[in-house]
């Protein structure tokens, strides 16, 4: 028996028999239940007192899978029963912990079924808690110790506890919630199975309506979504890839502005960009106003549908495409490109035939995360939509709209989810299973060629309106915060910022007494939590997917894709019913949105991750493992050194996100744990434009910050290239490292 | 194992960071006697107003959250088998039945019911006394007054107006599947004018309307900001933007109109129940509705000797229908008409 199946065995008992088994309902982080009858106190009692003291038997049996390990002393890790030992307590001590917890609920028998097998039980049990957890992580580590030990993966203990831990968080944060709420697709009022409804639902001429082709009737709102999706991710593929381009390869000045601006989107809470559109293009807004004086056509409200939603979006998605590809067009090896060019290819070709082919993976990751985005977005179909109906909107109105229908919303949510997987398909098919390795373990001192002229001519055509747009629309934001009533009444006041964010001092020191600190603490502290985590998960996927070879991987890929696929409203609700009653009771509390948080915006890390990772050549990694390093090690001191652009983007994202993000937190915010955004869209449905553009703003500027914080603490990846005099573009300047 | 030990070091150095973090938060309700959790469908400001005031009343500690009345309603029926909410008050009057309907919510008689309005009672008498009124708010229409003069329209005044051709591409409404104020408004038009005439008259707007917006009050926002001519909402809406300095008219159709009653509801299974009722009477007296006067409401609450603003449109000088809530309010005739709104109305082309 090694120290750590010891270890893990003392974690598993201190879960068992000292901490209590059942969540706290003061909430995870007060530690009140200490002085307040610990360890006799039936709320507060650990499992096995909860068993042999206060009469709840059936967590008895517990002990027995706890008790397995010990028969581990004294064997050598190849002995068959070593890893058969492991296997049966962990694969029998997590079942047998979900078995009873499904069973046996906050009213007794779950199933009516048990009721007449057993008899009426006179106990209940509350969602599990920290002991409970402890336990099951023990349980856990057993079953992958076990494979392990049978030889699975090299027998390397750290990446078969890595896919172990990954398949049961995405197993229970996301799968879970999220087959229950489909299957509701195919029940009917009475929740009875009833597949008629379910196909009546699905081939309804709301969604496959095709009217708009011949006459002005609106078109179902899947080929809505479908066209709205291919075209916002060709353009931010496009607009990122001219920016990632014009920030690496040019010798425009403005450079740091512009990576920058692109950032500014990102950040941007959801609906105060269609707003600000809607006051510069709408009917009465200024620049249709100055066009309509100009040329003397009535002004229009062409804004509202499609031209709208497709702009809006591909101001807030550009950043995304941008993040990824910054990554990959800065690892692609100049040396390649030198060869080239010393082959007497002209920039054109070089760009065409090397540089562009080995962008694939990145190109193909920031389609793909357009197109998804897109389909998923519902503040700007919202507030610019018009008539044109697009899934995420339907899919919100379904559950909380009059119909109140939640099996359309789930046939919905099937329909979207079945776009964005075929998306995932192509783009799987197009990258073939050819290699984009550019940064090997041999020094590679060339310097990135700059574009051919043509080329960027073309690209900063594209890039530099936009980013002046972009300015235009967030100076009118900046200005919203500071009128009267944005839009219409342009005296200057301070009045929003003071009503958010006034502090006074009482007897007690400072009193804060804003209407918004509540809620902007909360958010800082929960996007704060969830974004390194976030980070951490998405990079070990990303990690396990590119590196490592074992059964199921694509089932394995296609499981962490899925909650990023699926609208926030469906996560939303499905997180409400599976996460309300036990065993996994954490609705009302911050642990549900710093949850919901992770497994939302993990797919951006692990996204990140893979195209980063699959430009870094295996022979690194062997040689770590060649010089006697475990698996760990080398993760640790070679690869996630060369993936900082990915880390940078994985925290990034998942930091703004958990700030900016709102249809999924609706239903997951509550009385203690109030977000920004959910209180900002309250503000905004009281017509109160002026508070919720001041909030937004201070949001925005916090943003700003860490975002600058996290470049600075991560630094950047140290590739060793040729530095270019005077120019400090080149990734040779690397900061310190974290 | 070296690596093992790093990495449990780590670990445990985030967990001890995201635990002071957690705990700093978490305190404030730890020690709190008597709780309430409140969840409030009516605006931001009025919501806190309740708060504040109901805690420094009874001492008793609230935990409110704001949601519109058909997220708090999705909400509630997801939690429905682990009730987490005690009251659920304000928002418009259709969920707070259909909560009723699903056996969400229960019944509860108040002491208060004799200050109360018969509109209020006939709420409850609807739901057998699961919910009750507490404010109620005339549906209507406004318009914006600069863009009419500089198109040139005449000044509409009845709900029939509205289907003149003049004004095509001019009125905005909600889309009735998804908002409540919309249903609100085919259930009074089908009431008004009967069924057959009042898909007759709905088909006649069709053509008139630009947009069927998704949520109930955005129509008098754009109206407002000058993005449509004619914003069908409840009058209430449509008075706070002209109050917020935007260039509306208020209009009570001719023909008479229909009506939201806010309500107020008990949830079922509540963990505080006591402090709940507690709530349920306090939130009827008359001073307490007529501080929604603070906070610029401008629906008629349901006390008879509370306040209301001089600002709000006057229920008594409006010709309203008699609103049979209890049809249109159920599930089974909100299906039938929102089908044939969609088959019949949504599907012509404009």
């Amino acid at each position: 028996m090694n120290r750590t199946v010891a270890l893990w065995l003392a974690v598993g008992w201190l879960g068992y028999a000292i901490l209590p088994w059942y969540a706290i309902e003061d909430g995870f982080w007060i530690f009140e239940w200490l002085l307040d009858g610990y360890p006799l106190d039936s709320d507060y009692a650990p499992g096995i007192l909860q068993a042999f003291v206060d009469d709840k038997i059936w967590l008895a049996p517990i002990s027995l899978f706890l008790l397995l390990p010990l028969g581990l002393f004294g064997r050598a890790k190849n002995d068959p029963l070593f890893a058969n030992l492991l296997l049966i307590s962990g694969v029998g001590g997590l079942a047998y912990v979900g078995l009873q917890g499904f069973s046996i609920g906050i009213s007794g028998w779950e199933y009516a079924t048990l009721e007449a097998l057993f008899g009426a039980l006179g106990q209940r049990q509350f969602g599990l808690g920290y002991g409970a957890l402890l336990t099951c992580a023990a349980f856990l580590f057993f079953l992958t110790q076990g494979i392990a030990a049978r030889g699975a993966i090299n027998g390397d203990v750290f990446v078969v506890g890595s896919i172990g831990l990954v398949i049961a968080l995405v197993g229970i944060f996301i799968l879970f919630p999220v087959i229950q709420i489909l299957l509701s697709a195919l029940k009917d009022e009475a929740g009875l199975y009833a597949p008629n409804v379910f196909l009546s639902k699905l081939f309804d001429k709301k969604i496959w309506g095709l009217g708009c082709l011949g006459s002005n009737v609106s078109c179902g709102a899947a080929w809505n979504s479908l066209f709205l999706a291919v075209t916002v991710g060709a353009g931010t593929t496009t607009l990122g890839l001219a920016f990632a381009l014009v920030v690496t390869r040019t010798g425009f000045r403005a450079k740091k502005l512009l990576r920058a601006l692109t950032v500014l989107p990102i950040i941007t809470p959801p609906f105060v960009i269609g707003l600000a559109i809607i006051l510069l293009f709408g009917r009465s807004g200024s620049v249709t106003q100055f066009a309509s004086d100009l040329f003397d056509i009535p002004a229009g409200r062409w804004i509202y549908g499609f031209p709208g939603v497709w702009f809006a979006q591909m101001l807030a998605f550009t950043p995304i495409a941008f993040l990824v590809l910054i990554g990959v067009v800065e690892g692609v090896s100049p040396s390649m490109e030198e060869a080239a060019q010393t082959l007497r290819a002209n920039r054109w070709k070089t760009f065409t035939s090397i540089s562009l082919p080995l962008m694939r993976p990145g190109l193909a990751n920031a389609f793909l995360l357009g197109f998804i985005e897109s389909m998923a977005d519902f503040g700007n179909p919202l507030v610019l939509g018009g008539n044109f109906d697009v899934l995420s909107t339907e899919i919100f109105f379904a559950i909380v709209g009059a119909q109140n229908d939640q099996g359309r919303a789930a046939v919905l949510a099937i329909v979207l989810l079945g776009f964005t997987l075929s998306a995932f398909y192509a783009q799987r098919r197009w990258l073939g299973k050819k290699s984009y390795t550019t940064v090997t373990g041999k020094g590679d001192s060339g310097t990135h060629p700059y574009l051919p002229k043509r080329l960027s001519w073309l690209v900063y055509g594209t890039a530099v309106p936009w980013a002046l747009l972009t300015i235009v629309i967030y100076a009118m934001i900046v200005f919203g915060g500071f009128v009267e009533t944005w839009g219409r009444d342009h005296s200057l006041t301070l009045r929003h910022y003071i009503s958010a964010f006034s502090v006074s001092s009482g007897e007690d020191g400072l009193l804060w007494t804003g209407s918004a600190w509540n809620s902007f603490g909360t958010t800082m502290v929960i996007a704060g939590v969830s974004a390194p985590l976030t980070a951490a998960i998405g990079l070990v996927t990303a990690y396990l997917l590119v590196r490592q070879r074992f059964a199921g991987k694509n089932a394995f890929e296609f499981g962490t894709m899925l909650s990023f696929a699926i609208p926030g409203t469906v996560i939303g609700v499905s997180y409400v019913l599976a996460f309300n009653i036990p065993p996994i009771e954490l609705t009302g509390t911050g642990v549900i949105l710093v949850i919901c948080f992770i497994f939302r915006n993990m797919p951006v890390g692990v996204r990140a991750g893979i195209a980063s990772m699959s430009q870094l050549d295996k022979s690194l990694d062997e040689a770590s493992l060649t010089l006697g390093a475990t698996s760990f090690m080398t993760v640790r001191k070679v690869i996630l050194p060369l993936l900082r652009p990915a880390i940078v983007a994985a925290l990034v994202y998942s930091f703004v996100r958990a700030i900016t993000a709102i249809s999924a937190v609706i239903f997951l915010v509550s009385a203690n744990y109030d977000m920004a955004t959910s209180y900002i869209i309250g503000r905004v449905e009281n017509n109160d434009y002026g508070l919720a553009i001041a909030y937004s703003s201070v949001l925005i500027l916090v943003m700003l910050a860490a975002i600058s914080l996290v470049q600075l603490a991560v630094g950047e990846r140290r590739i060793r290239r040729r530095s270019e005099t005077g120019d400090g573009a080149m990734p040779t300047a690397g900061s310190t490292a974290a | 194992m070296t690596g093992t030990t790093s990495k449990n070091q780590w670990v445990f150095g985030a967990a001890a960071a995201a635990l002071v973090t957690f705990s700093a938060l978490g305190t404030s309700t730890a020690f709190a006697a008597d709780k309430l959790t409140y969840y409030c469908s009516a605006q931001e400001d009025w919501c806190q107003l309740m708060v504040q005031a109901f805690e420094k009343e009874t001492g008793i500690k609230v935990a409110m959250s704001r949601k519109s009345s058909g997220e708090t309603f999705a909400q509630i029926k997801a939690e429905g088998r682990n009730p987490k909410g005690d009251i659920w008050w304000g928002g418009t009057g259709d969920p707070h039945l259909q909560a009723a309907e699903e056996g969400l919510t229960e019944a509860y008689v108040s002491p208060m019911r004799g200050e109360l309005h018969d509109w209020a009672i006939s709420q409850a008498a609807s739901a057998s006394d699961k919910t009750i009124g507490i404010y109620a708010g005339a549906l209507g229409y406004g318009y914006n007054t600069e863009l009419l003069k500089e198109k040139g329209l005449p000044e509409p005044t009845s709900w029939k107006d509205l289907t003149d051709p003049v004004y095509k591409g001019e009125v905005q409404m909600a889309n009735p599947n998804s908002s409540g104020t919309a249903y609100t408004t085919l259930a009074t038009i089908v009431q008004l004018f009967g069924e057959e005439e009042g898909f007759a008259f709905m088909k006649a707007l069709h053509k008139n309307i630009n947009q069927y917006t998704k949520s109930g009050s955005a129509p008098i926002k754009a109206a407002a900001r000058g993005e449509t001519t004619i914003g069908i909402v409840f009058m209430h809406d449509a008075v706070k933007q002209a109050v917020s300095g935007f260039p509306i008219n208020v209009v009570a159709p001719a023909e008479g109109t229909g009506y939201e009653i806010g309500s107020m509801s008990i949830i079922k299974g509540a963990r505080n129940p006591e402090s709940a009722k507690k709530f349920y009477d306090w939130a009827l007296k008359a001073g307490v509705q007529s501080r929604s006067l603070e906070v610029k409401a401008y629906q008629v609450m349901s006390n008879l000797a509370a306040e209301s603003s001089p600002s709000a449109p006057k229920l008594d000088q409006i010709k309203l229908i008699d609103y049979d809530f209890k049809k249109y309010g159920s599930s089974a005739e909100r299906k039938r008409l929102l089908k044939k709104w969609d088959d019949e109305v949504k599907s012509l082309p404009r």
